[in-house]
């Protein structure tokens, strides 16, 4: 088969009233997906929220207890029938927790996954799109951390899939290997190909995806493009501060709310939040307030709106648990 | 051909064994190691001369002088205090005291004193003039054939089989499972019968190594021959690799963790490793237990080992074991395949 470009008309993913059970918590609980062709669509939510059931789902590895699933304009078959190879010829996943077998190298490794497929990268092509060439000896067992995910992801990549599927691809790796695998998968979609991918960074989040659906307790809370839902804050800017203990009375939050500039405002225990339209107006209206009070600052910071914030608006959680 | 994924899984297969020096030594080395350490232990040892004592006494001389011809006996002439303490520590099996009548002091709960007051006393009387009243003539059982190491390769190599099945096939299962591998498999168009048909070729292939050696082993320090033919050995160990391969892979159809396989592997192989008849025949089981003991893959396979490599037995003749033997596995992989957890 070689690699006919999908019609425009039908979207890569179609998923409605998703349902799943685990004993007798609802990992996912209704989810609806339309992910179109050529897009970079990211679930992105806390743990626990559901988004990896939901890519299982979608990747045909787990059955859900109810709702209807389209990938490529097919439905999934029980098991190993023959459409869900031709289905899975067209895919590339890669799943959160695999470890792939220590003691084959890098380019046995490729070459095991590439004899899967009928229309395929070469070794050579898929470990330069993932820049492993130098490592293509090396045992999996030597790799670093952002190498074997790398690899990971070449695997995944191995089949020329049109639709490729990644749960927390870049979890737990440092900064650097971080930016490697985000222009691995710019580079996949450059070629036209759709991507979908779970994570719990907010940043991977901006920097990769067209959309977004923000999840929480296996629904979708939130669904639009990453710059249209920090605009859906109303205010592009958040301005936190801490108080120094017993030091003068905190301003209520109905004070703060009354500040020029000021949307919203999040109390927390150890933090307040504002979030703000415009932070010179709003910063030095606070600091006469506080003064007035007696008050003294332990901390203060600002920072643009982010994803991070979009969830803690929706949900009065922080996103990660650090 | 060479971007099969039969061909590839298989070749995954090897080297992942391969790689791994602990599996290779107890595949390959440990069965060679096992067959030596007892091999040199029950070897059939040469007459042993045993030690006699005589007690320093008038004519104590002429005595040992006519237990010295005996070539069993090696005797010498011991001071009381002297005599007493080897007697009592086992260095002599016998002490003799000349005189009328001769005394044989000696321990008879032990083996070698007895048998020494009888090649003594055998001496002696015929010294003084006894004969033979029948006509007798020895015949030793020590050739090739009929000893304990001839009996052993078999096992082992019966063992060896059931090993390597269950461990090669089970560890690999369930380590690719704990992994998420076989979950990230199936995200592929993998096939599922080419992912067990690679556990089956990987198998066959380390077999003929691990029989080679075996046998060559065998052959080459203790002169261990296989009397029936090697077609028939080689259908029989492969016949018996299937089988336990199909043993490793139910084991392995459910389990979740590396601990989860590794007791249920033992507590499948245990009865065999001692049942089965691999150390010693399981004739001395008692009657009562028999048909469970034949009932058992590696007692099959052992028997019809045996029956090739010491009795030079035809195929034809194997009819009842080879079909315990194939049942098994026959029955365990089917069984497998339904049962399989393939995430």
């Amino acid at each position: 088969m070689s690699s006919v470009p999908s019609s425009p008309a039908v979207p890569a993913i179609r998923c409605q009233g998703l349902v799943k059970h685990y004993a007798d918590v609802a990992a996912v609980d209704g989810v609806n997906l339309a992910i179109e062709t050529g897009e970079c669509f990211g679930l992105l939510g806390p743990n626990g929220a559901g988004k990896t059931t939901t890519i299982e789902i979608l990747e045909g590895l787990t059955l859900p207890d109810a709702g209807d699933v389209e990938v490529l304009g097919m439905r999934w078959g029980r098991g190993h029938s023959a459409g869900d190879h031709a289905l899975r010829e067209r895919l590339g996943i890669q799943l959160q927790e695999t470890q792939l077998a220590d003691k084959l190298t890098v380019e046995e490794t490729v070459r095991l996954f590439r004899s899967f497929y009928r229309n395929s990268h070469t070794v050579d092509e898929v470990l330069t799109l993932v820049e492993l060439e130098e490592k293509r000896k090396a045992w999996v067992a030597k790799l670093s951390g952002g190498q074997k995910q790398r690899l990971a992801v070449a695997c995944a990549l191995v089949s020329r899939p049109e639709l490729l599927f990644l749960d927390e691809p870049t979890t737990g790796l440092d900064p650097q290997s971080r930016r490697q695998l985000w222009e691995v998968i710019s580079r996949f979609r450059a070629e036209g190909g759709t991507v979908v991918l779970t994570t719990h960074y907010m940043e991977e989040a901006e920097r990769l995806c067209d959309r977004v659906a923000i999840m929480d307790h296996g629904k979708v809370i939130a669904l639009d493009s990453t710059r249209r839902l920090i605009a859906s804050l109303g205010a592009e800017h958040v301005v936190e501060f801490a108080l120094a203990d017993g030091a003068g009375g905190a301003p209520d939050a109905a004070e703060l709310a009354a500040l020029p500039g000021v949307r919203s405002v999040r109390p927390a225990t150890d933090r307040t939040a504002l979030t703000v339209t415009e932070v010179h107006r709003s910063v030095p209206a606070l600091m006469v307030l506080l003064e007035r009070r007696g008050a003294e600052l332990s901390m203060l910071a600002t920072h643009h709106a982010t994803l991070e914030d979009v969830f803690v608006a929706l949900t009065g959680r922080q996103l990660r648990d650090e | 051909m060479n971007d099969s994924p039969l061909v590839q899984l298989t070749l995954a297969r090897m080297r992942e064994f391969y790689r791994e020096p602990e599996a290779v030594f107890w595949v390959f080395g440990f069965p060679i190691v096992l067959a030596f350490a007892l091999g040199i232990a029950f070897r059939n040892r040469g007459p042993e001369e045993l030690k006699v004592g005589v007690l320093r006494s008038p004519g104590d001389s002429a005595v040992a002088e006519v237990l010295g011809r005996s070539r069993a006996l090696t005797a010498s002439v011991l001071d009381p205090e002297e005599a007493r303490l080897q007697l009592r520590a086992g260095r002599i099996a016998l002490l003799i005291v000349p005189g009328d009548p001769v005394v044989y002091r000696y321990d008879s709960t032990r083996t070698e004193g007895r048998l020494a007051r009888l090649e003594a006393d055998e001496a002696l009387q015929r010294s003084a003039g006894r004969g033979d009243g029948e006509r007798v003539r020895d015949e030793r059982v020590t050739e090739p054939g009929s000893r304990y190491i001839d009996f052993l390769i078999p096992g082992l190599l019966g063992m060896n089989l059931m090993g390597s099945g269950l461990w090669g096939v089970g560890f690999s299962v369930v380590q690719a499972r704990t992994k998420k591998l076989l979950k990230r498999f199936m995200a592929t168009p993998m096939r599922r019968s080419h992912y067990l048909t690679s556990f089956i070729l990987s198998r066959l292939v380390f077999l003929f190594i691990e029989v080679a050696a075996l046998i060559g082993f065998g052959w080459w320090i203790f002169d261990v021959g296989v009397r029936g033919s090697f077609a028939s050995l080689a259908f029989i160990t492969i016949l018996g690799a299937l089988s336990f391969a199909g043993l490793g892979m139910l084991v392995a159809s459910r389990a979740r963790t590396i601990e989860a396989v590794s007791g249920l592997m033992n507590l499948v192989m245990l009865p065999m490793w001692i049942l089965s008849g691999t150390f010693f025949s399981y004739a001395r089981f008692p009657d009562a237990l028999q048909p469970f003991v034949k009932a058992l893959p590696l007692t099959a396979l052992n028997d019809a080992l045996r029956a090739v490599m010491i009795d030079g037995s035809s195929l034809a003749q194997l009819g009842a074991p080879l079909a315990v033997v194939a049942g098994w596995g026959l029955v365990s992989f089917a069984l497998a395949l339904k049962i399989f957890r393939w995430r």
